[in-house]
């Protein structure tokens, strides 16, 4: 045989083995690195706010996010409103749409179930509707609902027989409160900031 | 001063006009006793404290009126005695405006206080040294202490140092901000306070050495603390430090840079490094709560400004209303009144004068709009860079700007915003009289709130996922009962049939042994399982590097037995069924073969008796023997068995002679009676096997009960089956007879 011969095929052997031995390495990756489930599932229902209101159209937040993940649109979530939208655009690439006003219009602040306890029957249809557990109590006792779990997602008020679930918006306090953001630069600094006060109609 | 103490400094800081001299000419003036107290609940960083008072209690001075709420908390005590008036919201002194919880006293004017003692009286020890750390830190937290610099962080929080090894205690004096002089006139006039609570402080932390660093511009102070370490002769280890004026150097990362060089890590604590910082009249407060019992209950603050006729600091209780404070010091009431609690870079404007001093007032500043003018209008940010170079904390002040105004917290996050320390060079500076600070402050508070609300997303939605899981369990623990239940009742209806159809009982007998030996198989099986996973348990435990899987081992053990234990009642339910289908056998065999009265079975009948009976009588003699009380019951039993065997022997001769039997021969209605009674007892003992299927099946306790129920229902239903065999038998002998 002649060296050009030879090289072709040391060349092609070469390059056989690497195949093998690249083929090999990835078939192994793909065995002991395999991912469980659809972690695109995951990362967009860590951008749904949790309330598990079912406004959407799904039972929850992650069937959502599996009916987003197989194509449903992003529009759907009103506790989210636009922020979760433009979040969720910018994670699979689409472009972001206005909120479809079919499922509901987003809250301005953050709601809390309050039960009247005077009124309450004890029929225990709030506590079977509540999403998180968020609501104690047992049949013929009152029920309360435990505000910190509380997302707000309104789905205890529909099943109450007496209509003695309130939402009230959540109060701010000393601890969630915040600055707001400079209007339209009028301060040096927040010591100085230029209130109407008494005696300044004069 | 005794030790050579090389200085450091820190990037940027201002030197804004320093106004104090308004304020330092008249020494420290008790503010006296307000009508009304206002005590906001929250007044510290952390958890509000919780009121153990009742709207009309009378309380003392020093009494406690609020008890802590978990750890970062402190208490709160009545600054003088009078009458609870009220526990409502009222008007706090914060930026925001808002109401909270208060209680109200209405002074009595008496002054009186509780009895308090130090605590050295109270543990009857001599020395401060005899006390421990964590007492001492315990009784700090008991007395009300938070950081009385401005912060109001629970001073005994800071102290708790755990394990981390403190080389140096810091007192922070160096009262950078512009008009407050609130520190300086404690250190000039409480001095020896200030030492003595530094060696408490010394002695709690086990540092070896404190620096008190105080500003240069304040002499008088530096030599009243020098004084005060020589009169109590620590003046080795406490040392006086004057640093160089400059604003913040107050601050607490800025100021231990200045004084060791050191920096505090981002996000971490002074402590990491071996440094515990205090303010001066956190550890003046300190010597009065551990060398004279007294709770934070007053504390010095400065009225200044311009629009006040005497200012000066005052001694004023907690709870003081401004208004009054104000009126003390001759305020004049300006066109556009502005009031700022705390220093002009960093206070805040009380919306309103009805608000209470707080433990983390320092200073009332009432300026006239000459003196300290109202911001100009914001122009645009010109790039000049004069923020960064001001800024102490070494930030890029106009990066953040633009993050902040533009919402992009996320890089703002990264461009450290959470290190501003909101001082306000960055402003101060700005040519542009840009609001710097306050988009900052948005801008962190928009993160935090945004960080919350993704907290309680993560935890609504492992509440959900918690509850998915508990439906899933119950639905399927539900369907599994379902199905427990059905195969229950077919076994039953199985059963029923064998006994029902004799035919049945010959095959049904030979399948219930079958499935017996089946069962008995598993049972095997299982018990070896158990005693395998006993060894290996055992092995387990002798074997510490195996600890680990002994709860697997003991699950499973458990799981084994569970299954022995189920397929014991299978077997012995099976037994049952097996036995009561041989029962039923003899009396379907005698039905099924032809004539039952044949002489062979007769005779048969009558041998099996007297076995019975023979054994019986060996039973009585055996107990009788041993004098088992037993011996009366197995005598009734032996009377009968003698009858019954009388009687096989009666028929059977009857039947050899081939005379009528001497029983009347039953007729037609009465056989069909029996069989009508036989059938209605087959219901009953159906139902009762049903029912104790079900109790078995959901683990209920009356299943024992039911069982026992069962099993006389199935003798009867014999007995019954007996009679009415014995009845057919005579009425076709009489046939037979009478044929």
């Amino acid at each position: 045989m002649s060296a050009a011969l030879w090289t072709i095929v040391i060349a092609i052997s070469v390059l056989a083995i690497l195949a093998t031995l690249f083929g090999a390495l990835l078939g192994f990756a793909a065995v002991r690195f395999k991912v469980e489930g659809n972690p695109i599932v995951d990362q967009i229902n860590n951008l749904l706010p949790q309330t598990q209101c079912g406004q959407c159209g799904f039972p929850g937040c992650k069937p959502y996010a599996e009916a987003i993940a197989g194509g449903e649109k992003i529009n759907k979530c009103p506790p989210g409103g636009e922020g979760t939208i433009q979040s969720l655009a910018d994670l699979l690439g689409v472009e972001p749409e206005p909120l479809d006003a079919e499922h509901g219009a987003e809250k301005d602040v953050p709601h809390v179930a309050v039960i009247r306890e005077d009124e309450c029957i004890g029929c225990t249809k709030c506590i079977q509707a509540c999403p998180v557990d968020a609501i104690l109590g047992a049949a013929k006792q009152m029920h309360t609902v435990i505000a910190d779990e509380c997302t707000g997602c309104d789905l205890c008020v529909e099943p109450c027989p007496v209509d003695c679930i309130d939402m009230v918006p959540v109060a701010k306090d000393k601890n969630t409160w915040y600055w707001q953001a400079p209007t339209s630069g009028v301060e040096l600094i927040a010591t100085d900031r230029h209130q109407p006060m008494a005696g300044d109609a004069a | 001063m005794t030790n050579m103490i090389r200085l450091h400094t820190f990037n940027g800081g201002i030197h804004p006009a320093e106004n104090k001299d308004q304020s330092t000419s008249r020494p420290i003036a008790s503010a006296g006793i307000p009508s009304e107290l206002v005590l906001p609940l929250h007044q510290h960083i952390g958890a509000a404290a919780q009121p153990v008072v009742a709207v009309g209690d009378k309380v003392l001075k020093g009494q406690l009126i609020a008890e802590a709420e978990g750890f970062v908390s402190v208490p709160l005590h009545a600054p003088t005695s009078g009458t609870i008036a009220a526990i409502e919201p009222r008007a706090v002194p914060h930026a925001s405006g808002l109401e909270e919880l208060c209680i109200v006293i209405r002074s009595d004017g008496a002054d009186e206080w509780i009895t308090h003692q130090g605590l050295c009286q109270t543990l009857n020890v001599e020395h401060l040294q005899d006390i421990t750390p964590r007492q001492l830190v315990e009784h700090i937290r008991s007395c009300g202490i938070a950081g009385m610099g401005g912060a109001g962080f629970p001073t005994s929080v800071k102290l708790n140092i755990g394990k981390q090894d403190i080389h140096t205690l810091i007192l922070n004096g160096a009262e950078c901000e512009p008009y407050i002089t609130a520190d300086d006139m404690l250190m000039r006039e409480r001095a020896i306070e200030v030492v003595k609570g530094a060696q408490i402080l010394l002695h709690i932390v086990g540092a070896k050495r404190c620096l008190i660093g105080v500003e240069d511009n304040k002499p008088q102070a530096i030599d009243a603390l020098n004084a005060a370490l020589v009169e109590v002769n620590e003046q080795h280890h406490i040392d006086v430090v004057a640093i160089p004026t400059k604003y913040p150097s107050g601050g607490e990362k800025q100021l231990i840079k200045i004084l060791t060089g050191e920096e505090v890590p981002s996000g971490g604590i002074p402590a990491s490094i071996g440094i515990v910082c205090q303010n001066v009249g956190t550890s003046a407060a300190i010597y009065r709560a551990v060398e004279l019992g007294e709770p934070l209950i007053s504390r010095v603050i400065t009225v200044t400004g311009d629009s006040v006729a005497r200012a000066g600091n005052y001694d004023a209780m907690i709870g003081t209303p401004v208004s009054y404070l104000l009126q003390l010091a001759g305020y004049q009431q300006q066109k556009r009144e502005r009031v700022i609690m705390g220093g002009p870079m960093m206070g805040f404007a009380l919306p309103q004068l009805e608000l209470p001093v707080i433990k983390t007032s320092n200073c009332l500043l009432a300026p006239t709009e000459k003196e300290l003018p109202l911001n100009d209008v914001a122009m645009a940010c010109i790039r000049c860079g004069m923020c960064s170079e001001a800024c102490p904390a070494e930030l890029l002040p106009q990066q953040l700007y633009w993050f902040s105004k533009s919402q992009e917290f996320d890089k703002a996050e990264q461009h450290n915003i959470f290190d501003c320390i909101e001082c306000g060079a960055c402003s101060y500076v700005c040519p542009s009289h840009i609001p710097l600070v306050q988009y900052y402050r948005y801008a962190k508070g928009a993160i935090r709130d945004e960080r919350a609300a993704q907290a309680k997303a993560e935890k609504a939605r492992l509440r959900f996922e918690e509850r998915q899981a508990r439906k899933d369990r119950e639905e399927a623990e539900k369907e599994a009962r379902r199905k427990a239940r059905a195969e229950a009742a077919e076994k039953a209806q199985q059963e029923k049939k064998a006994a029902a159809a004799s035919g049945d009982v010959a095959t049904a007998a030979p399948a219930a042994s079958e499935e017996l030996e089946k069962l008995q198989k598993k049972l095997d099986a299982a018990q070896t399982a158990k005693a395998k996973t006993q060894d290996k348990l055992d092995a387990a435990k002798a074997d510490e590097s195996m600890a680990d899987k002994i709860p697997a081992f003991e699950a499973a053990l458990v799981k084994t037995q569970d299954k022995i234990k189920e397929l014991a009642k299978e077997i012995a339910a099976a037994k049952k069924a097996a036995k009561a289908a041989q029962a039923a056998e003899p009396a379907a065999t005698a039905t099924d073969k032809g004539d039952p009265n044949s002489p062979e079975r007769l005779k048969r009948k009558w041998e099996t008796a007297q076995g019975r009976l023979d054994t019986a009588l060996k039973r009585l003699e055996q107990a009788k023997a041993e004098g088992l009380d037993t011996v009366d019951a197995l005598q009734a039993g032996i009377d009968k068995q003698q009858e019954r065997v009388d009687e096989a022997k009666a028929a059977y001769e009857a039947a050899l002679s081939g005379d009528a039997p001497a029983a009347p021969a039953p007729s037609a209605e009465e056989l069909d009676a029996l069989r009508k009674k036989i059938l209605a007892q087959e219901d009953r003992v159906q139902k009762m096997q049903e029912r104790h299927d079900m109790a078995k099946a959901d683990g209920l306790d009356t299943a024992d009960a039911l069982a026992m129920g069962v099993q006389k229902q199935l003798d009867k239903l014999q007995q019954l089956q007996q009679e009415l065999t014995a009845a057919e038998a005579l009425a076709a002998n009489a046939n037979n007879g009478a044929s």
